[in-house]
């Protein structure tokens, strides 16, 4: 306490005000625009569709609520499917991530500093363009008359017999494609938090290992892989939580007949106006969510333990 | 018999060969074209200051940096080209790089895998280095639940399990605490003397260089300034920086006024006096020289000697007494200040006490104690 109060520029934050403001800003924000609106949320998935603006109303008598949309999240197919095609497609896309983003986080943290400057800018390079704008630059490389495309197929084509040949992959539509654009608009975000655990671990324990007869190899599995387990989960979370919700790529890439989630949600809000099931959808989705955002920062502090020193 | 005994001295000596060994960093001249020889079964200390050269020179006896020019040899082997995970070398690192994922037995026993040995031996080569370094009872622990002293011992427990022929130390007390160095710097002679490995260690500490290493090389910019046991290189030191950085010393400029013999005469200014001085070396009159006496090597006392010659007088500026022993300042007449030390070897009661503030008392400087350097101080 003493030593604290000693240091002058500890002690702006000490005013209790100061302190208490800067503490309470982030929940304030985190209860006016998440807490509240996602009770509205919960509210609404427990009402029935009505014909009048807003297009929901409640049961004119006890119990008020019902029960029925989370009945039909169960019993129509669409909604299990759905849920497993986001799951799958967004597994995929955090694994693809991980095995192009590791060496290539990895790679930045071994040249000089300048260099890796450079690399980092133009791995976040990509976000000053709009996000549509990408998307809607691989619809286009996608089709079947595209050079993309057409690369693909002569590629394809010199490889298998000539039976097996085409004229050009059916890309677009496909969950192939969904999982392409997710891996390409979410590698970043694989990558910088890759690169925030890999930048911070010692050299000299990989030195260490190789001085006591590990290959370079055998270092990278028994001293950088175990150590960057923090850096995997949470970039893997920052990948896997947003591609498992996403709308805007099965959109306007993905095949309607597999549809993701976040285009069911969609669909029920706005084609469908029906707001309890969204809602329902809604409050399904996040709790499969916040599982394993929960298994994260249970990962965190165990690491964060056992990486003491 | 005798050529028996000349075999196994020459195959000691030249265990390990620095043969001209430069290291340039583009610019940047690490290590200057140094050649060493190491014997078997020595704990040789390379010491200097930060940038000096020996922790690159570590290095390339480690394989982490390889010569720009020059060749070292490990037991006859050629060392070049030949990785560090091939090398029959481990090393101690001065921040210990223990592996923050493994137990201690995790760590002593990692450098094992890669040895042909069954599970069992690699256990019981494991407990043998853990009981070493007495850290049995913390097999199962993590680094970061260890102290300081512990993390060291784990460290070197983990460099010598593989049993390598030579061991690297850098600067292996040099985050330890007063206390635990001393006890440490034994247990690692001890060590070294057991197991027979040769042990080089790095380190800017002299004391450490000195009570640890049976032989010391100073080095300078990228140079070695001199090699031999500590005793030699303490009272014999071959430059002024030698002298300078090793223990402290009081140096300053004269002149030769007179050889007769082994006995020079010197007029040194800054002691408004001059002094008799015996050498090995040759001088002649006229000749600037640094003169230089170590501050234990000065006799102090309230009463003025029997003796004349070599005799200063001065006032005490400063003191300190530190127990076992007292320091002095010592200012001349001409203003200048020399470091006195003396040993506090009788018990001494209030009256009778030695010289303090302000207290006007006489210097003798044995003609055999002061050394004296060619060049101006």
């Amino acid at each position: 306490m003493s030593n604290i109060s000693n240091k002058p520029h500890a002690n702006w934050f000490n005013r209790r005000g100061w302190r208490d403001i800067i503490i309470v800003a982030p929940y304030a924000w985190l209860i006016a625009f998440f807490v509240i609106p996602f009770i509205i949320v919960i509210v609404m998935s427990f009402a029935k569709t009505a014909t009048e603006s807003p297009p929901f109303a409640f049961l004119p008598e006890w119990p008020y609520i019902r029960f029925e949309t989370y009945i039909r999240l169960f019993s129509d197919s669409l909604y299990i499917r759905s849920t497993f095609i986001s799951l799958y497609n967004a597994a995929i896309a955090t694994l693809l991530c991980l095995l192009i983003g590791y060496p290539m986080a990895l790679g930045i943290t071994r040249v000089n500093k300048s260099a890796q400057r450079l690399l980092l800018m133009l791995i976040i390079l990509p976000f000053w363009t709009s996000f549509l704008l990408r998307v809607y630059a691989w619809i286009g490389l996608m089709g079947k008359n595209s050079w993309f495309n057409q690369l693909l197929t002569v590629i394809y084509n010199a490889v298998v017999p000539s039976s097996w040949e085409v004229t050009g992959f059916q890309l677009m539509n496909t969950n192939f494609a969904v999982v392409l654009v997710m891996v390409y608009s979410y590698l970043p975000f694989m990558i910088l938090p890759l690169y925030a655990n890999l930048e911070k671990l010692d050299m000299t324990l990989n030195e260490a290992a190789m001085d006591l007869g590990s290959r370079p190899w055998q270092v990278f599995k028994d001293v950088t892989l175990p150590l960057s387990i923090p850096g995997i989960i949470a970039g893997g979370l920052l990948v896997f939580i947003p591609a498992s919700g996403e709308l805007i790529i099965p959109s306007l890439v993905g095949s309607a007949a597999d549809p993701m989630i976040g285009r069911v949600i969609q669909q029920e809000f706005g084609s469908n106006r029906d707001w309890p099931m969204a809602s329902t959808v809604a409050v399904a989705l996040l709790l499969l969510l916040v599982v394993p955002l929960v298994l994260y920062n249970h990962f965190e502090a165990r690491a964060g333990k056992a990486g003491g020193t | 018999m005798e050529t028996e005994e000349q075999n196994t001295e020459s195959s000691k000596a030249g265990f390990i060969r620095i043969e001209s060994v430069t290291k340039k960093f583009s610019d940047f001249v690490a290590v200057d074209n140094v050649s060493l020889d190491i014997n078997k079964g020595e704990l040789f200390a390379l010491l200097g200051g930060s940038g000096c050269g020996k922790t690159t020179l570590l290095r390339m006896l480690a394989g982490f940096e390889s010569p720009t020019s020059g060749r070292i040899f490990i037991d006859g082997q050629d060392m070049a080209g030949v990785a560090p995970y091939d090398r029959p070398v481990n090393m101690m690192f001065q921040s210990y790089a223990l592996f923050p994922h493994m137990t201690v037995s995790g760590n002593v026993g990692y450098g094992l895998k890669h040895e042909a040995m069954t599970p069992a031996q690699r256990q019981d080569r494991v407990k043998e280095m853990l009981s070493l370094v007495q850290l049995s009872h913390l097999a199962d622990r993590k680094p970061h639940q260890l102290s300081g002293g512990q993390r060291q011992r784990v460290a070197l427990a983990r460099s010598l399990a593989k049993q390598p022929k030579l061991l690297l130390l850098d600067e292996p007390l040099g985050a330890l605490d007063k206390k635990l160095r001393e006890h440490t710097q034994f247990e690692i002679s001890n060590i070294q003397y057991k197991m027979g490995i040769t042990f080089v260690v790095v380190t800017h500490d002299q004391e450490e260089a000195m009570t640890l290493a049976s032989r010391i090389a100073v080095m300078d910019q990228g140079v070695i300034r001199q090699i031999g046991p500590p005793s030699h290189i303490y009272e014999n030191p071959s430059s002024k920086f030698v002298a300078g950085f090793i223990g402290s010393i009081n140096m300053v400029g004269g002149e030769i006024i007179n050889v007769k013999g082994d006995t020079v005469e010197v007029l040194a200014p800054t002691l408004g006096h001059s002094l008799q001085v015996s050498t090995s070396s040759t001088f002649s009159v006229g000749e600037k020289v640094s003169l230089a006496v170590r501050p234990e090597k000065i006799s102090i006392s309230r009463k003025r000697p029997a003796t004349t010659a070599n005799l200063l007088k001065g006032t005490v500026q400063d003191f300190g007494y530190f127990g076992k022993d007292s320091l002095y300042r010592i200012k001349l007449p001409t203003g200048h200040l020399l470091s006195v030390n003396t040993v506090n070897a009788q018990r001494l009661s209030g009256e009778e006490a030695t010289a303090t503030w302000e207290d006007e008392v006489y210097l003798t400087i044995n003609r055999d104690a002061a050394m004296l350097f060619k060049g101006d101080a």
